[in-house]
């Protein structure tokens, strides 16, 4: 751009020399954005705002704390007691966490009953299950830092899981912690990347956003954009639609924050690290359950493969699997509202992976071994079986011509 | 149909967050109410007090409180003087004199705590502790109240749960006493309340259920010291938060009305 | 911009006035809310409460004889106590009349003329001034002198002579009781 149409003289003279302005006013003022969009997809914006406010208790947090075993812990309760408002930021970082994660499982369900993720949107609901990845990483890393029972016996846990991999596995195991066990070297650098990691979740947000405004958000009925008519600018009623919907959310997460900051926590955390010690029931943070229930389910080895392998690969494998769903779909219709099987299915599988959950905070013996594998079968079956099946004998309900259209008909009715 | 499923996911949930509460090895410990409970919830500062002083008298033999410092006595209600004069009390090891010596005579030095030590444990360190407690470590109790499920009517439930004898058929180890409420039901700890464990300086009757509820309060305290300065910003941030999201909800709305 | 904006204005009805009153007060509301909310952030790195405990120390100043001097650690920075002579003590009463780059008297400097404490930090460039002990210059003033560069103080901290602009700042202090002082 080398002309500006900006009137501010200054704004004018920055844009011309660097046009961010004219950036800015493309993704976040004309954006055309489907007039049709439904509450689902506040999560995506939501998710951005939950970043910053990790990303800043997070850096302000760090400036209080000391990544060593001898001191990690009470640091931590320094910051509780001592440091001010140390208590609001680390609640904050704390359930953040956990609304984190309620934010994105929400915003990918929605990529799934739309279609979101089909052609021509595949590299952004790729780049989504990096996002998720990172995400993943990030919050286990995080949870080691405080340095409770939890912490320790959860990152050994996990850690030990690359134990799995043949041949290598222990020396991989033994190159993650530094040195024999979880000790201060695991701590420290944990701690690095956890403060490395969110960055790198900003830069995956900035591409999954790049990818998004050059193929145009997905919308309620799945049907292309035709034209003019079909879209509003995002400003400014996205942005107000946005705002709505962040003083909702910080509603429900202030509520938790200041009434019951515990909640999502587990008491076990409570206490300092003790290497000698295992508490009775180790469960990992209740948005990994459902993960940890499939990597538990495999307690028979699979052909060649022993259980523990098997278990390692069932659970990455499920997030792993999420990036080929754009072409286990093949499916003419997007949206689940004109897909009257996969409708179905898809609620299922939100129940199989609910019941997954459940399962993950379960002591391992029956009958709960027997619903996780039937669940985590299920799962597998859901994502490599019935998407792609349903997807050929389904008769999609004839689409509407337009957005307009679908919009118009549905005022008159 | 839809709504069926998402209200049987919501009951799931909810299901599955009570399940991951309940679990445990021994009885569920009854709900009493509590003066911090709640929204409005606050503690009593006579009972934070009274609590402060079972702790002293009775627990501060064998159980540290090291995350606590003197001086966070005077939010309890103490003044400076006598924070001043209960840090003390206590001895810890000094800085080395001006000969460069930490041992004099054979005796470590020591210097008098002040108010801005953390309290003084009463064994140098878990070896300690644990000689001179038969091989069983007395926890911190800091943290206490936050590090166990249900923590105040746990903690209520196991200093009122001990049973003269164990019920038949039990096999109990030696040194060990009967407890309804700790997991296992063995428990190295003797019961270390019964009424008139401590004469409450203000006069409250001392029962074993007073002192009970007082050393839950003063350690529901010692957890969570800010808890009363998180519920009272926290009504005022929500009261806020409601009504500027109404504001962007009728805002939406007027933006919204020309959309068709 | 502006093309968004006539069509908010144009929007149907009789709206237009409640809803630019609603944008502005919704506005004015959200900035002051998301304003108030980054001060938790900005507190966070002010002292805290452990550190905020050890900003005050107690000196026992009972075994510090006439004429000596001693340097004590307040917040991080050295803090002289100097038990003044009778001779010290009268010759800062009468050079309160002298020409004084920072005037001050030296009645408004010590609580009780016998003791005078002062922060030891030379106000020109923060370098530590000597005269603690004996055995170190004490400037032409009799008091301290600073070897960074050359400022003179005299037997109630102030400058004399030299670059430095103010005299020795008195720390905040209070004697507890005849033998015990508080700094901080």
């Amino acid at each position: 751009m080398s002309t500006s149409s900006f009137n501010n003289p200054v704004v004018k003279w920055i844009d011309e020399r660097l046009p961010v302005f004219t950036m800015m006013q493309h993704s976040a003022v004309d954006y055309p954005t489907p007039k049709n969009l439904n509450y689902w997809w506040n999560f995506g914006s939501l998710a951005a705002f939950v970043l910053v406010i990790m990303l800043l208790t997070g850096i302000f947090l760090a400036m209080s704390y000391t990544p060593h075993v001898d001191h990690a812990f009470v640091s931590v309760e320094r910051i509780m007691r001592d440091v001010n408002y140390g208590w609001l930021l680390r609640y904050l970082h704390m359930n953040g966490g956990s609304m984190f994660f309620i934010v994105v499982y929400i915003h990918m369900f929605r990529g799934m009953y739309y279609g979101s993720y089909k052609a021509p949107r595949e590299i952004l609901w790729i780049v989504g299950v990096f996002l998720i990845l990172a995400m993943m990483a990030t919050a286990f890393m995080g949870y080691v830092l405080p340095w409770g029972q939890m912490s320790f016996w959860g990152a050994t846990v996990i850690t030990n899981l690359f134990s799995a991999i043949p041949l290598v596995g222990q020396e991989i195991v033994t190159w993650l912690w530094g040195g024999f066990s979880v000790d201060n070297p695991t701590l420290n650098r944990f701690f690095s990347l956890h403060y490395l990691l969110p960055f790198v979740i900003v830069g995956l947000v900035v591409v999954h956003v790049w990818a998004l405004h050059t193929v145009k958000s997905n919308n309620p009925t799945g049907v292309d954009i035709k034209g003019p008519e079909d879209t509003i600018p995002f400003h400014p009623y996205y942005t107000i639609k946005d705002f709505y919907g962040i003083g909702l959310f910080l509603i429900f997460y202030l509520a938790f924050v200041f009434y019951a900051p515990d909640f999502f926590g587990e008491p076990d955390n409570y206490i300092e690290a003790n290497p000698m010690v295992t508490p009775a029931h180790i469960v990992p943070e209740w948005y990994f359950l459902p993960f940890y229930a499939i990597l538990r389910a495999f307690t028979f080895d699979v052909l060649f493969i022993p259980a523990k392998l098997a278990g390692v690969i069932a659970m990455f494998a499920s997030i792993i699997l999420l990036a080929v769903l754009p072409w286990l779909d093949r499916s003419k219709a997007r949206s689940a509202r004109f897909r009257p099987m996969y409708k179905w299915f898809f609620w299922i599988f939100v129940l199989d992976c609910l019941v997954l959950g459940y399962i993950g905070a379960q002591a391992a013996e029956e009958p709960y071994v027997t619903i996780g594998q039937v669940a985590t079968f299920y799962y597998f079956a859901h994502l490599l079986i019935i998407v792609p099946l349903v997807s050929k004998l389904e008769n999609p309900r004839p689409l509407p011509e337009s957005i307009s259209a679908a919009v118009t008909k549905s005022d008159s009715e | 149909m839809r709504k069926i499923i998402l209200s049987a996911a919501a009951g799931f949930v909810l299901l599955a967050a009570g399940n991951a509460f309940a679990a445990g090895g021994a009885a569920v410990p009854p709900a009493k109410d509590w003066t911090f409970q709640g929204i409005f919830g606050k503690f009593d500062r006579d009972q934070l007090k009274r609590g402060y002083q079972v702790y002293k008298d009775i627990c501060a033999g064998c159980h540290s409180l090291r995350l606590v410092a003197y001086r966070n006595l005077m939010d309890i209600g103490f003044t400076e003087d006598e924070v001043k004069d209960i840090a003390s009390e206590y001895q810890l090891p000094a800085p080395p004199n001006d000969d460069g010596d930490t041992i004099v005579d054979g005796e470590r030095l020591m210097r008098a705590a002040k108010p801005s030590d953390h309290f003084v444990s009463p064994f140098a360190n878990e070896k300690a502790a644990r000689v001179a407690n038969a091989g069983a470590y007395p926890p911190d109790l800091s943290l206490m109240v936050k590090a166990r499920k249900k923590g105040p009517d746990y903690i209520y439930a196991l200093l009122t749960g001990y049973k003269e004898e164990a019920p038949e058929g039990f096999a109990l180890n030696e040194g060990m006493y009967y407890n309804e409420y700790f997991p296992g039901h063995q428990i190295a700890m003797a019961p270390p309340l019964m009424d008139e464990s401590v004469e409450y300086e203000d006069g409250t009757p001392a029962t074993l259920d007073q002192h009970a509820k007082d050393i839950v309060t003063f350690l529901a305290w010692t957890a969570s010291p800010e808890l009363e300065a998180r519920k009272s910003m926290g009504i005022k941030v929500l009261l806020f938060l409601v009504v500027l999201t109404a504001m962007f909800y009728a805002l939406k709305r007027r933006i919204w009305s020309d959309v068709h | 911009m502006a093309e968004t904006a006539t069509e908010i204005q144009g929007a149907p009805g009789t709206g237009e006035s409640r809803r630019d009153f609603l944008l502005l007060t919704t506005t004015a509301v959200g900035a002051a809310g998301a304003a108030l909310s980054l001060w938790p952030f900005v507190h966070s790195m002010n002292p805290a409460a452990d550190v905020l405990a050890l900003s005050s120390t107690e000196v026992d100043i009972s075994p510090i004889e006439e004429g000596q001097s001693i340097t004590v650690v307040w917040r991080g920075k050295p803090v002289f106590v100097r038990h003044r002579t009778a001779a010290e003590i009268e010759t800062a009463g009468t050079d309160d009349a002298a020409n004084l780059p920072d005037p001050q008297k030296d009645g408004e400097r010590a609580e009780k003329p016998e003791w005078l404490v002062v922060l030891g930090i030379c106000t020109h460039l923060g370098c530590i001034p000597l005269g603690q002990k004996s055995s170190e210059p004490r400037g032409e003033f009799g008091g301290w002198f600073c070897p960074c560069h050359g400022s003179h103080y005299d037997t109630s901290g102030r400058i004399r002579k030299g670059p430095a602009p103010r005299n020795l700042e008195v720390p905040p202090y209070a004697f507890t009781d005849d033998t015990t002082i508080k700094i901080g």
